[in-house]
């Protein structure tokens, strides 16, 4: 019974290697990047706080899905590497900072007064843990690193339910943003939390609409068509 | 770096300062041991203790009596009286508290408390809390420093005046400085020296405590220490005290019920260590509820024994144990929140000991004081006028050569993570829930010994980047720290209060109404008993 950890250390060379190591059983992922530390392997390095699931700190990649290590307990072969879309620091630790910068670039906060009876409507919302799991899992950050991604959108959903002033962040998640979704899901099957960001980012471009913006989509097709031809 | 007020610790404390202070025009920068995000505050779940005006003298009332007499009417009339305007400021950044059935906010009872005050957010309040508090953060521009591991406050010597903190940025392992006109130290509680006993995330070693005191600050009542009656066995994973308050049982493994579950926490932890110290098994029995009220009711923990004990709790019986929860002591402060011994640092939140949980702390009063206090820490040190900011000061060298020196000169021939392990597991049965004069003693002896060896201990990695075996050895060292004021502490308080329990002493001596405060001379300990203001 053993999983195999990639390791990354770029001062060293290789880089990158996989290591095996054996499984403790009955104790979950991050209990078991913990006795390898603690008793086989002091430099292995990862993430982990709260070990209930609510910190969001532990997101790893368990054989290509994103898993929380302290929510899940290692199977013979697992091959566990960082999460996808982010830079590698060193073994299993990643940056998370350029992709919790999307917060603030979709002004994902209350602006204007809050709306009480609107709180009901964001209670999954706003169990987000921000492991990144639903960000690591979307394929648009393959082909747009600008994506703002699934969490930012989600929280922008929120923020604009529960708020008056819901213009400020519409405004600024036009651009790489719900236009650029392609829908696919992938982000609601990843998050731990039961957060469905695909359903808040279809309820944005409704907002988008609204609020007078056009899903740029259609307008590059009505460009294309020539409707005068026929005429 | 430089900046007006340093905040050190990104939980509801940390953010709340950083808040008010940035509302007042400061320029402010708050430096993390990880994510923003990824503070304890996130772990609470039952919620928010807020009192209407009706209200407010029963709950001054009920947090002074749970206090056992080392309360301060003073700051507990503080905090509770600005109470609902804490709740209410949340609410204003969108933190969705949970609606009853006519749309007014939903709020419960705790234990200890005469009257429903206790506003929650589903079961995940802190952590709506504090990622409402991130998002107002950034809104409002407020810096972070991430992943900077606080290693020492900067104080001068003469004046003690502190104009900021050094810190291992654990990304490039550079040892650095981030001076301020004022610091604010907010790093959370210190029940993680109990490793393996607590419900506590990792890193709850009370750094910002030992560095307080190494810096020529005051820290006082380290001796009590609330455990929660009810945590998984193997995990330590808190099962919530909604569990016994809907009717759930506690039962022995000869199926008997040994204690009135509604008990306050401490009568119902002791219950429960007695049994075990009959080698008795204790379990918490919720199967009567049935499976639909529990997953309603107990969703996470319904997740977590299942992930964790691999049981179901609407079939099976719960095993627990009782695990070190929350710290009251921590660093003393006046009540404008600044550190006894110190000029111009303030500590807030579990770190400090405002004087407001005494004894022992009433449940959902933390969240509020972590709010409530939190803002008024801001303000405070705004208001502050620092007399030398820049003044040279040799702690920053002074700390690249003991960072140097575990690098270099610590031969790592003892494995700290076994003495931390042990440490953990020694305090539980010595220094936990119940106490007596020979346990704390032998404690005591084996933690020096552990001091003793310090140097023989130390890293196996030596990268510089994200060497987290380095942070857990700075982290050992400082619950070492810690764990010896408990101790101290425990040894001499010969009576019984609150959370702290001496089966040799059992009962209530009010030659001990006072406060233990510790503070450090020529690098030795000291302690002594200071009266109750
Ligand atoms: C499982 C659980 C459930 C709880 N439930 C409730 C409840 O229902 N109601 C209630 O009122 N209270 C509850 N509590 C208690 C309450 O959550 C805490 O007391 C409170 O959140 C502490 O907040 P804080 O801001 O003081 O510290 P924390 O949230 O612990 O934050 C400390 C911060 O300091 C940082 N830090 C620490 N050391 C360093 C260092 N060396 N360098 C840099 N940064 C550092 C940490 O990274 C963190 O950001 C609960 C606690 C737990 C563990
Ligand atoms: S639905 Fe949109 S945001 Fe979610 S994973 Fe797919 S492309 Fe990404
Ligand atoms: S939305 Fe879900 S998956 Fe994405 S960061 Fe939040 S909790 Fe994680
Ligand atoms: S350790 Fe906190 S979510 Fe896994």
């Amino acid at each position: 019974m053993k999983i195999t950890i990639k390791r990354f250390d770029r001062r060293k060379e290789p880089q990158s290697i996989d290591m095996n190591y054996p499984i403790f059983e009955g104790l979950t992922l991050l209990e078991n990047f913990i006795k390898i530390k603690t008793t086989i392997d002091p430099t292995l390095v990862f993430n982990g706080i709260c070990r209930s699931g609510v910190c969001g700190s532990c997101s790893v990649m368990v054989n290509g899905k994103t898993t929380l290590a302290c929510s899940y307990k290692p199977k013979d072969g697992d091959h566990i590497e960082p999460l996808n879309y982010h830079e590698v620091k060193r073994d299993l630790i990643v940056d998370k900072s350029k992709a919790h910068s999307t917060l603030e670039t979709s002004r994902a906060a209350i602006h204007g007064d809050v709306i009480v009876e609107n709180f009901l409507k964001v209670t999954v919302q706003s169990d987000c843990i921000l492991c990144d799991s639903c960000f690591a899992s979307c394929p648009v950050m393959a082909v747009n690193e600008n994506f703002l991604g699934p969490f930012a959108l989600s929280r922008v959903y929120k923020y604009t339910t529960i708020g008056s002033d819901s213009k400020t962040s519409i405004d600024a998640i036009q651009q790489n943003g719900v236009w650029d979704c392609t829908l696919c899901g992938e982000c609601t099957l990843a998050c731990p939390q039961g957060i469905d960001p695909k359903m808040d980012i279809m309820n944005l471009r409704s907002r988008s609409v609204q609020s007078g913006y056009m899903d740029p989509n259609m307008q590059n097709m009505n460009f294309g068509l020539d409707f005068t031809q026929g005429f | 770096m430089t900046t007006d007020i340093l905040i050190i610790g990104s939980g509801g404390a940390g953010l709340s300062a950083a808040l008010r202070a940035k509302e007042l025009g400061a320029d402010v920068i708050v430096a993390t041991k990880t994510l923003p995000t990824n503070a304890n505050t996130c772990m609470a779940q039952g919620g928010f203790n807020a009192s209407s005006s009706e209200d407010i003298q029963i709950h001054i009332d009920d947090t002074l009596r749970s206090s056992r007499g080392l309360g301060s009417s003073i700051m507990i009339d503080l905090m509770c009286k600005s109470s609902k305007t804490s709740l209410d400021w949340l609410i204003n950044l969108g933190v969705p508290f949970s609606l009853d059935e006519n749309g007014d906010f939903a709020n419960r009872f705790m234990g200890g408390s005469t009257n429903k005050r206790t506003y929650y957010a589903e079961d995940y309040t802190g952590l709506k809390i504090l990622q409402g508090l991130y998002d107002e953060c950034l809104k409002n521009d407020i810096k972070f420093q991430t992943n900077r591991y606080l290693l020492n406050l900067i104080a001068d010597e003469e004046t003690k005046e502190v104009s900021g903190a050094t810190f291992l940025d654990i990304g490039s392992g550079n040892i650095e400085e981030i001076r301020a006109k004022s610091v604010i130290v907010a790093t959370g509680g210190y029940s993680g020296v109990y490793h393996g006993f607590t419900t506590n995330g990792f890193g709850s070693s009370g750094d910002g405590i030992a560095a307080t005191v190494r810096a020529g600050g005051i820290a006082s009542d380290l001796e009590f220490v609330q455990f929660h009656p009810t945590a998984l066995k193997k995990s330590s994973i808190l099962i919530s005290e909604a569990a016994r308050g809907e009717g759930g049982y506690l039962v022995n493994s000869d199926g008997i019920r040994f204690v009135d579950e509604l008990l306050p926490r401490d009568e119902v932890s002791r219950a429960i260590s007695n049994e075990l110290n009959q080698n008795k098994e204790v379990f918490l029995d919720v199967r009567h509820l049935g499976s639909e009220k529990l997953s309603h009711l107990l969703p996470q923990e319904l997740k977590l024994c299942k992930i964790h004990e691999n049981i179901d709790m609407a079939n099976d019986l719960i095993p627990i144990k009782s695990v070190a929860h929350y710290t009251m002591g921590g660093i003393e402060v006046d009540q404008k929140l600044q550190v006894s011994g110190l000029k111009g640092c303030f500590a807030v939140g579990e770190c400090s000991n405002a004087h407001i949980h005494g004894a022992n702390r009433l449940g959902g009063n933390s969240l509020l004081e972590i709010i409530s206090m939190g803002l008024a820490a801001g303000e405070n040190a705004v208001n502050y006028e620092s007399k030398n900011v820049l003044k040279d000061n040799s702690q920053l060298s002074k700390d690249k050569a003991f960072i140097n020196a575990i690098y270099s000169n610590f031969t790592n021939q003892i494995n700290f993570y076994e003495k931390r392990e042990f440490l953990g597991k020694i305090l539980y049965h010595n220094a936990g829930v119940i106490r007596n004069d020979t346990g704390l003693k032998g404690v005591l002896a084996a933690l020096r010994q552990m001091q003793r060896e310090f140097t023989f201990m130390g890293i196996s990695d030596k990268s510089k980047e994200f060497n987290t075996n380095l942070i857990d050895f700075i982290e050992f060292g400082n619950a070492l720290e810690v764990a010896e004021m408990l101790l101290v502490g425990a040894l001499h308080r010969n009576e019984s209060r609150g959370s702290h329990f001496r089966e040799d002493f059992p009962g209530l001596n009010d030659t001990f109404k006072s406060h233990s405060i510790f503070w450090k001379e020529d690098g030795v300990l000291c302690a002594q008993f200071k009266d109750v203001k």
